[in-house]
């Protein structure tokens, strides 16, 4: 029997590798792919959230409804995140974080 | 309710307002407003003259515990003193009209005239402490607007800035004064505090400072040592004003108030000797300056100063009632002597120095003799008005030789120096070109010299003075005191008209007299030294206190923080990451565990 636990654990799980990826990795697509991973870890334990709190038999819709906002979100921030990257790249020949580091004192 | 003493309060202000707001542009019409308000003011003194005591006050600020009052206050004293000020200050306003009659700024002078008249009578009638203080600043106002009159001359303003400031400082300690009393005692009415002071049993230390603080304003106002150095300038206004300010009204303020609150004084010997010691310091300082000055207007301001000298001198004898003998009888005559220097100076086309005059007998008739009934009156010749005050004075002062002798030489001084201005201004030849063209004044300045000479010549009988005042009675010996006082008045009177007959310069040159015994000079350097020494010390405290430490300090503390904090900006993307999942870590942490 799949209880809430494992879905919740999957999210984190999910949630710890993106976060992980975020930290660690030095390309910055692959740690724009990351923070995807984060987002829909969030989905999932969304999900998991919703179905696990049904009423007279039909799950929480709420929750499925915020996923398609996160989708949405999502969506959008790749669309502005990788104009992003494209214009670093343009402007820099490079991806790597270690690069882009002229933000500081 | 008795209304007139609020019509002799009020008719001065609504001229000098009536002036202000309608009859700028209208100068004779203003003249005749403010002389007509004065003239009321004298109509119902008289009336009040012949009526009875009485009191009356009504609320004019109410904040709870403390109550200002404006009322009023009818006895002895202040009869005689509104028949002074409104009976020399008719005659000062009619005599006006005359001098002031090409002057420009006619209107604005009686507007300041009858403010002055109010801000005086104001004073007069007062019936508390905070009510005298008002109208006691009113009186230095507008004497400021009238010394200042023809302020686009540099001297006048500079002068009224002077008598401004000079009053204030006294005032300061009056205001002090009026504090203590106050707080001592919970109220700041006289007739409570003549009756309650010296029961209420406080130290006499308290009551020594108490009364000393209140003798701080007549200090400013009667112009005693030290602060006496601005009425002598402030003959730069016209020659009217000074009559006013010197003879019935401002300077007499400060006796006055002396005599009002004398059971300030009266349970504080320590207080008394103070008074009469400044009083006689300013009598002889005065009178030696007045020896040596060739300015007709400034001898008798220095004459004014001596006698305010000796009046205050008696209230330090605790003879107050001498004192007021004395304000009464130096009011006439001394009005009668300025507005007969005013008349000669204004036929002499504004000539002041008697060097520059002689010979006036003749040419001047009316004002030769009303001014030589003035100067027989101020230097004790019997049986002129001063003979009977002053030795009034030196009999209440003979259980204390020092002061007896202090005032046997004022005496002798004022004689003295008194017969040299009249030998050197009236008699002689005249000396200049001016003083051979002189010319009697119009009758609307000689009228008012005659009324006035004839209390110079006769207030001074005990008979018709007790009609006016208590003339104190003196048991010991009148005669040993009429004998040093005659004495005295023989030998100045002697002295200066031997020394000073047919003489066409001063033969005697005293620089110490002359210069006024360097007061002025004192004084400025006095106040440039504290005024440097000031303008160091807030000049430090300003660069290296409020600089060194608040402004310097802040920003620095600011910039600081802000050096220290920038070295968290490390530029690396994934660190930011990093402090950023590891705050959300700390966050959650606290949130499910920190409140346990």
């Amino acid at each position: 029997m799949v209880t809430l636990n494992d879905y919740l654990f999957a999210s984190g799980l999910l949630f710890a590798i993106g976060f992980a990826g975020v930290l660690l990795r030095r390309n910055v697509i692959i740690i724009f792919m990351a923070l995807e991973l984060m987002l829909n870890a969030a989905n999932l334990s969304l999900i998991g959230f919703s179905r696990y709190n049904a009423h007279d038999g039909l799950p929480d819709y709420n929750g499925q409804v915020l996923v398609f906002f996160i989708i949405t979100v999502a969506a959008a921030e790749v669309t502005v995140g990788l104009a992003i990257i494209v214009a670093l790249f343009r402007a820099r020949q490079t991806t790597h974080v270690e690069d882009m580091n002229t933000l500081k004192f | 309710m008795n209304l007139s003493p609020w019509i002799i309060l009020f008719a001065p202000f609504v001229s000098a307002v009536v002036i202000v707001l309608f009859t700028e542009r209208f100068k004779k019409l203003s003249s005749y407003i403010s002389v007509a308000a004065v003239a009321i003011s004298f109509v119902f003194s008289v009336a009040v003259f012949f009526g009875q005591d009485g009191t009356a006050s009504f609320n004019w600020i109410d904040l709870g515990t403390f109550q200002v009052k404006i009322g009023y206050l009818i006895n002895d004293l202040t009869r005689l003193m509104l028949l002074i000020v409104t009976g020399v200050g008719l005659l000062i306003h009619i005599y006006s009209i005359g001098y002031m009659a090409e002057d420009r700024g006619r209107s604005r002078y009686f507007c300041g005239l009858s403010l002055f008249m109010f801000s005086m009578l104001g004073i007069v009638l007062a019936n508390n402490f905070i009510m005298m203080f008002i109208f006691w600043e009113l009186v230095g106002f507008s004497s400021y607007l009238l010394i200042g009159h023809w302020f686009y001359r540099p001297a006048p303003p500079a002068a009224a800035n002077k008598a401004f400031l000079a009053n204030r400082l006294g005032d300061f300690g009056f205001m002090l004064g009026i504090l203590v009393v106050w707080s001592a005692s919970g109220t700041v009415t006289f007739d409570e505090l003549s009756g309650h002071w010296s029961t209420l049993g406080l130290s006499p230390g308290f009551m020594t400072a108490a009364a000393l603080l209140i003798f701080c304003g007549a200090v400013g106002k009667s112009a005693q040592f030290p602060l006496h150095v601005w009425l002598p300038d402030a003959m730069e206004g016209p020659t009217p004003v000074s009559a006013l300010i010197h003879a019935a009204t401002m300077v007499a303020a400060g006796v006055f108030m002396l005599v009002r609150t004398y059971f300030l004084f009266e349970p504080s010997p320590t207080a008394l000797d103070v008074v009469l010691w400044i009083g006689l310091i300013t009598s002889l300082l005065a009178a030696l300056m007045a020896t040596q000055q060739d300015d007709i207007k400034r001898v008798l301001a220095y004459s004014t100063l001596s006698q305010l000298g000796l009046m205050i001198a008696a209230v330090g004898l605790g003879a107050p009632q001498a004192g007021m003998f004395h304000l009464f009888t130096h009011a006439s005559f001394k009005a009668l002597l300025f507005l007969g220097a005013g008349s000669v100076i204004h036929s002499l086309q504004n000539e002041q120095n008697i060097w520059q005059m002689g010979g006036l007998q003749k040419k001047m008739p009316v004002t030769f003799w009303t001014f030589l009934i003035g100067t027989l009156a101020l230097i004790a010749c019997p049986p002129f008005a001063g003979f009977w005050s002053k030795d009034d004075i030196l009999a209440s002062s003979d259980r204390n030789i020092p002061a007896f002798l202090a005032i046997a030489a004022v005496t002798y001084l004022t004689a003295f120096y008194m017969s040299r201005l009249f030998v050197v201004a009236f008699l002689g030849q005249a000396r200049s070109e001016l003083a051979r063209h002189a010319h009697e004044s119009p009758r609307v300045m000689t009228i008012p010299l005659i009324l006035l000479s004839i209390p110079a010549c006769i207030a001074g009988f005990p008979f018709i003075a007790s009609l006016f005042i208590k003339v104190p009675e003196h048991e010991g010996s009148p005669i040993g005191s009429m004998a040093v006082s005659l004495i005295a008045f023989a030998a100045g009177a002697a002295s200066g008209y031997y020394l000073y007959k047919e003489k066409a310069r001063d033969s005697i040159e005293i620089p110490l007299f002359e210069h006024k015994f360097y007061f002025d000079e004192m004084y400025g350097s006095l106040i440039k030294w504290t005024q440097d020494l000031l303008a160091n010390i807030s000049g430090f405290v300003d660069r290296w206190v409020i600089d060194g430490t608040v402004v310097r300090g802040l920003g620095g503390i600011t910039w600081g923080a802000g050096f220290a904090l920038r070295f968290l900006q490390v530029g690396n993307l994934q660190a930011y990451a990093f402090l950023f999942g590891a705050g959300v870590v700390l966050l959650l942490y606290f949130i499910l565990f920190g409140t346990k």
